[in-house]
């Protein structure tokens, strides 16, 4: 694909799990991604969902060169990032920046407002010393916050004014791609509401291209262009935003919709719910055949040896389950 | 006759920053078997409201200033000896903690956590009793109970720790569960398991509710009657339907205008100017004033109080009450 300007190739994250102090032996492996092949156009926001433990925030780090992939590729505006020797890598990094969950603990307590973003600036050596103060405001302005707080310490804001210097310093070296993970799970929903106004504003001014993971769908759904549904280190389910909220087409992504509990009390009376038996299964030791089968409402006997692979449902919709045209008659 | 009567609860915080008044001045009542949604942002006093009628307020610095919490026409919760307060708490009354990876206790046994409620009670013998536990975390959804009961809590995942604990808040059957915002922390496809059960429970044994949350979400789907908090005061309390077709306050207004899932997709979503007040400060008038849309010069000077605006149906904002705005 020509258009594609930020590509993920079959990428593999697997932990190992040791046991014993003097003889450490290897008893096994977390496969957290397991083979996740992605493709976005540039300025495209794409959510990321999935149930906690399912890969979502390993598959982000894994992009960003965080925790070093085991296989596959990462591929950025024509360059690949898992290919970069160390010093390479550290002068891309200006290119792919990060948004953490936690406004609490992603800010440096003893450095200032001032002096955590004009670091990220200075480390990408991209703007002259007297012109960054200059600079920094404007990031600051940028986020909706008022350059006379550069004084000031993390602990003087409240958690939505933290999450703003945050996304200020991601966009501190122009970045072009920023992976924000469960930026808004920490915020009240007034807040959230500022956030995601705000990184979608940002997203639309700057062209950024947005990865946005998040367990909470009706935010995602929101925000996105398309939605991608991890289950168990794979994607299960790729599409529109609107489309596999409105008609998913993965028995996993059904049930995930249904679970979304809705804020209209009408609505919600006449609304089924699909409820899925117990927890996703450990990653250590994920099921034969199609990962989802165990809780499944209509897994078959072939399930169980089938490993699914994404197929074409639509050209803008895929999904990965065998029995895919039987459960989502035309 | 209501199960639970609360007059004008009052918890402040004596802390070295001022006077922290949580909860100021709030009355409701829960019948028995209904289900009570009490929604607010962090700092809204919710939280401090359930742990007021449980005796967990931690005194100093909190103090329950004033107020009543009249449980079953016989006892007062806030006033009562620990004794009597025993007699009702963890046995007719039970409550279900946010977070299930701090409120189980990592040295001990599942099974000695669970039936302890069983054993200070005195309900039956130990042998007994570990039945009883057994059978409560089968009703939870908990596979291979018998022997997972002798698990330790770092053994079960998040969501099987919720249901442990709640288990663990009805096995003596209480007559009132108060949750506090117990799917918080667990994945969309196990809150909605909880709630399942908790409905299920609900109608089996005529329980009652009161369900603390930020999710307007799962106060739609579940709850019968609705209170919104904001600084340690009721804003609107109504029945649910009500709530959302015929609000009644501006800040339960900017609430919905603000969650993505009631919005067109790729809206901008409403904020709500400002940031909620200090509460270490006294607060004149309308908390929400200089917030609101609507404020004008006279919703920044008492009295400000909870009034009917329709059977059942109470708001805090003196616009709505005396019919200048409607939404």
């Amino acid at each position: 694909m020509a258009e594609a300007f930020f590509e993920i190739q079959n990428l593999k994250t697997h932990f190992p799990v040791e046991r014993g102090v003097v003889f450490r032996r290897r008893i096994g492996t977390v496969r957290a991604v397991d083979g996740v092949t992605l493709s976005l156009k540039q300025g495209e926001i794409l959510g990321l969902v999935g149930e906690s433990g399912c890969g979502k925030s390993t598959l982000g780090r894994t992009v960003l060169q965080l925790i070093p992939p085991m296989e596959g590729t990462v591929i950025l505006a024509g360059k690949n990032l898992t290919q970069l020797k160390a010093k390479e890598l550290r002068r891309a990094r200006a290119d792919f920046q990060m948004i953490f969950q936690d406004p609490y603990a992603s800010l440096n307590p003893r450095m200032t407002i001032f002096d955590a973003l004009a670091e990220a600036i200075r480390c990408h050596k991209r703007v002259p010393r007297a012109e960054l103060p200059a600079r920094v405001s404007e990031l600051m302005e940028k986020v909706g916050l008022s350059p006379r707080f550069l004084k000031k310490y993390p602990h003087e804001f409240s958690g939505g004014q933290r999450q703003r210097i945050a996304i200020a310093r991601a966009l501190a070296v122009e970045p072009k791609l920023i992976i924000a993970d469960e930026p808004v799970s920490a915020l009240d929903v007034s807040i959230q509401a500022q956030i995601i106004n705000l990184l979608a504003c940002l997203s639309r001014e700057m062209h950024l291209t947005l990865v946005f993971i998040s367990h909470d769908l009706s935010v995602v759904r929101h925000i996105s262009d398309r939605i991608a549904v991890m289950y168990l280190g794979k994607i299960v389910e790729i599409g529109p935003a609107t489309r596999v909220f409105e008609r998913p087409l993965h028995p996993y992504t059904k049930a995930l919709v249904s679970a979304v509990p809705i804020p209209d009390p009408v609505r919600e009376k006449q609304r089924q719910r699909i409820i899925l038996a117990g927890d996703p299964p450990s990653p250590m030791n994920p099921p034969d055949g199609c990962p989802f089968h165990p809780r499944c409402p209509s897994a078959v006997a072939d399930c169980a040896r089938i490993v699914p692979q994404l197929e074409n449902f639509d050209p803008d919709q895929q999904a990965s389950c065998i029995r895919l045209r039987e459960i989502n008659p035309a | 006759m209501p199960l639970l009567t609360i007059s004008n609860l009052r918890t402040y915080f004596h802390t070295r920053n001022g006077l922290v008044r949580a909860v100021d001045d709030v009355s409701f009542e829960i019948e028995k078997g209904e289900t009570l949604g009490i929604v607010g942002e962090s700092g809204s006093g919710k939280s401090v409201t359930c742990y007021s009628l449980m005796g967990l307020v931690p005194q100093p610095p909190g103090r329950i200033e004033s107020g009543s919490a009249i449980f079953d026409d016989q006892t007062d919760l806030l006033k009562c000896s620990v004794e009597e307060l025993n007699e009702v708490r963890g046995k007719r009354m039970a409550m279900v903690f946010q977070d299930p990876m701090t409120s189980l206790n990592p040295y001990l046994r599942i099974e000695d956590q669970l039936i302890e409620p069983l054993l200070i009670h005195k309900l039956c013998d130990r042998n007994e009793a570990v039945r009883r536990g057994i059978r409560a975390l089968e009703e939870v959804g908990v596979p291979d109970a018998a022997r997972r009961i002798r698990s330790y809590p770092h053994e079960f995942s998040g969501g099987m720790r919720q249901r442990v604990m709640i288990a663990m808040a009805l096995i003596t059957k209480p007559e009132l569960l108060i949750a506090d915002e117990p799917t918080t922390a667990v994945d969309v496809t196990v809150q909605a398991q909880i709630l399942e059960l908790i409905k299920r429970m609900q109608q089996e044994r005529g329980m009652a509710v009161i369900w603390v949350t930020h999710d307007l979400g799962v106060v739609a789907g579940f709850c019968r009657r609705v209170l919104v908090m904001y600084a340690g005061r009721i804003a609107e309390s109504a029945p649910t339907e009500q709530l959302f077709s015929r609000t009644k306050h501006p800040y339960t207004r900017a609430l919905q205008r603000s969650i993505p899932a009631l919005q067109p997709k790729g809206a901008e979503l409403y904020t709500i100017p400002g940031a909620p007040p200090d509460l270490s400060r006294p607060i004149e008038g309308c908390a929400f004033a200089p917030r609101c849309e609507f404020t004008q010069d006279k919703c920044g000077k008492p009295p400000i109080e909870l009034k009917a605006v329709d059977p059942d149906h109470a708001t805090a904002c003196i616009r709505v009450q005396s019919k200048e705005i409607t939404f």
